[in-house]
C-alpha cells in the first residue's frame, strides 16, 4: 500500500494525479476462510481490522450485500459522543471515542474526526434531572462532560432561542470532546487497511444461508458460492434478524427506520453538535456547510430505508422553535436507514446458540459512534472465543437473565 | 403514507391518527412459566422482512385495537381485523397467499 502523505501527493502530481493505486482490492472468494465476517459497514470492517492488528488473524474475509458502507454507515448523522449513564456503555463508547482521536494516523486515511463539542439540550425538568444524574455518573466513569447553563448555550450556540414558549433550553450536558468525523470515510479508511493485511472485501456477495454440524459454524452458502469459515461474525444491523435466522436462533430485535436530511449548504453558523432528545431533532454543520439533523424512528417494524413523512415534519417543526434562522432553509436530501432496535436499548455482542458463530448488533440509532470500540470488542470476542471486559455485559442472554443495560430509561429516549 | 382501515369504526386512518402497538398473536406467559417462554414473550420477536401481523390502535378516532397484516419490505397493507382475533382470519391468509406464494404461513 502506497502511503498518503503530501509528498505523495507531490510526486503524483508529477504523474497527472494517473498512478493513485485503488484503495482496496476487489478479489474472488476464496474456497474457506480463518474467519467470515458479513456485513462490510463500520463494524464489520472494524472487526476485521481489528482481528489482523490485535490478534493477527489476517485470513479473513467481509462479504457485503451491497456495497461498501452503503448502509447504516453511510445514512447516520456522524455524530461521536460517549456520554452514557450506565457503566458498561460509557466504557464501551468511550474506548470507541479515543480511539477515533487518532484513526486518521493510525489508517493513514483522514476521516475527519473533529471533536467540536456536543450539547444535549435539557427541555424539560425530567431532562435537567436525567442529565446532572449523567454529569455525575460520567465524572465517575472516566467521560469528561459538564453540566452548562442556558446562557452558556447561548454563547456556544449563538443561533439557538432559549427561551422558546413550548421547548425552552434549561441547560445541557456537554461533551467537549464529542463531535463529527466522516462516516465514509471511517468506512474506507478500514477497508484500505484491511485489503492492505491481506483481507478479502468481497462485494455484491449477498448471504443465503449458514451452515453447520455438530452445532459448530462450516461455512455461509452466498451469492458467489459456498465459502468455509470455522468463525463467523454477524454484523449486519438492520438485516440481523434475517441471518441469525438463517443461523438457527431468534434475537431481541426489531427493524424500524431511521431518517436524516440535509439543508442546502449555508456559511458556517454552529460550530457544535446540539441534540435535542425531548423534540428527537439532531443537528450539526457539515464542512459542505448543509445542515446534517436526525430524526426520530418509526414505531413499526421496516425494511425498505425509507421513513414516514410525519417524523421528519415533527423534527423540523421542534427544531425550527429552537432555531429560528433555519426556517427559511430548503433541505436538499432525505434518505432512511434501518435500524435494529433491542430491549432496553443498547447493543448486542455476543457468542450464539451456535459455535464459533459471534453476533455484533442492535446498535439501533447511536452506531457510528462506537464504530472503533464495537470492532474492536467484536475482534477480541471471535479471536479469542469468549467476550473480553468491553463485550462482557453486552451478550445476549442478559435479557433472559434481568441484566439490562437500560439506556431507554437512561435518556428517557432511543438513541 | 400508511393507511389503515380501522376494522370498528370503518374508516381509513392514516399514520398520524395511528399508534403501533408491535407483534401480534403474542401468547402471554406470565408468573410461573419457564424462563424460555417469558423471555421468548418479553423480548423475542419474528421481525420478518415481508408479511407481518401487528397491533396497531386508532389513537385519535375511535381509540380501539386492531390487528393489520402488512409487509414490512414493500410497506403493502394486506388487511386489517379486530383485536378478538386468536388468529389472522382466512380471507385475509388467503389474499397474502395469492401475492406472496413463496409465504410460509402463519404459524
Amino acid at each position: 500500500m502506497k502511503r498518503y502523505s503530501v509528498f505523495a501527493i507531490a510526486r503524483e502530481a508529477l504523474s497527472h494525479h494517473q498512478g493513485w493505486e485503488r484503495a482496496w482490492k476487489s478479489p474472488l472468494p476464496k474456497a474457506s476462510y480463518d474467519a467470515v465476517i458479513i456485513g462490510a459497514g463500520g463494524h464489520g470492517l472494524a472487526t476485521a481490522y481489528y482481528l489482523g492488528k490485535n490478534h493477527g488473524i489476517r485470513n479473513v474475509a467481509i462479504l457485503e450485500k451491497g456495497w461498501l458502507g452503503g448502509g447504516n454507515t453511510g445514512r447516520n448523522t456522524t455524530i461521536i459522543r460517549s456520554n452514557y449513564l450506565q457503566d458498561p456503555s460509557a466504557a464501551l463508547y468511550e474506548k470507541a471515542r479515543s480511539l477515533y482521536e487518532t484513526l486518521s494516523q493510525e489508517l493513514n486515511y483522514n476521516i475527519m474526526f473533529s471533536p467540536r463539542g456536543l450539547l444535549m439540550l435539557a427541555q424539560t425538568h425530567h431532562e435537567v434531572r436525567g442529565y446532572l444524574r449523567t454529569v455525575h455518573a460520567n465524572n465517575l466513569q472516566g467521560v469528561s462532560t459538564k453540566w452548562i447553563t442556558p446562557e452558556r448555550v447561548k454563547q456556544l450556540v449563538p443561533i439557538i432561542n432559549i427561551d422558546g414558549p413550548r421547548y425552552p433550553i434549561l441547560g445541557a450536558l456537554y461533551q467537549a470532546r464529542g463531535g463529527t468525523a466522516r462516516h465514509d470515510a471511517v468506512a474506507w479508511g478500514y477497508a484500505r487497511a484491511c485489503s492492505d493485511m491481506g483481507m478479502d472485501i468481497i462485494q455484491q456477495c449477498e448471504v443465503t444461508g449458514v451452515r453447520s454440524e455438530n452445532g459448530q459454524v462450516t461455512g455461509v452458502e452466498t451469492s458467489k458460492g459456498y465459502i468455509g469459515t470455522k468463525k463467523l461474525g454477524i454484523v449486519v444491523a438492520g438485516h440481523s434478524g434475517q441471518v441469525a435466522d438463517m443461523a438457527g436462533f431468534r434475537l431481541p430485535v426489531e427493524s424500524m427506520a431511521l431518517q436524516a436530511l440535509v439543508s442546502e449548504p449555508i456559511k458556517p453558523c454552529m460550530d457544535v453538535v446540539v441534540m435535542a432528545n425531548t423534540v428527537h431533532g439532531y443537528m450539526s454543520q457539515s464542512d459542505k456547510g448543509e445542515m446534517v439533523i436526525g430524526g426520530g424512528t418509526d414505531g413499526f417494524n421496516n425494511y425498505t430505508q425509507r421513513g414516514s413523512f410525519h417524523h421528519i415534519e415533527e423534527t423540523l417543526r421542534a427544531l425550527v422553535e429552537t432555531f429560528p434562522m433555519i426556517s427559511r432553509l430548503k433541505m436538499l436530501r432525505q434518505w432512511g436507514g434501518i435500524v435494529d432496535m433491542t430491549g432496553d436499548r443498547s447493543p448486542i455482542i455476543s457468542k450464539t446458540p451456535l459455535g464459533n458463530c459471534f453476533i455484533n448488533c442492535g446498535w439501533g440509532t447511536g452506531g457510528f459512534k462506537a464504530i472503533p470500540g464495537s470492532g474492536w470488542a467484536m475482534a477480541d470476542l471471535m479471536a479469542r472465543g469468549e467476550p473480553g471486559p468491553l463485550a462482557a455485559e453486552f451478550d445476549m442472554w442478559r435479557f433472559r437473565e434481568g441484566r439490562f443495560i437500560d439506556e431507554s430509561v437512561a435518556a428517557g429516549v432511543a438513541h | 403514507m400508511l393507511i389503515l382501515s380501522c376494522p370498528y369504526c370503518g374508516i381509513d386512518a392514516e399514520e398520524t391518527e395511528l399508534a403501533p402497538g408491535g407483534e401480534a398473536h403474542l401468547k402471554r406467559f406470565g408468573p410461573g412459566s419457564d424462563d424460555d417462554a417469558f423471555e421468548a414473550y418479553m423480548f423475542a420477536r419474528k421481525n420478518p422482512k415481508g408479511v407481518h401481523f401487528e397491533r396497531w390502535r386508532h389513537a385519535y378516532g375511535c381509540g380501539k385495537w386492531f390487528l393489520a397484516a402488512r409487509c414490512t419490505a414493500t410497506l403493502e397493507v394486506f388487511g386489517t381485523y379486530p383485536a378478538q382475533s386468536t388468529e389472522p382470519p382466512v380471507e385475509i391468509v388467503e389474499k397474502i397467499k395469492a401475492k406472496r406464494p413463496e409465504w410460509k404461513g402463519f404459524s
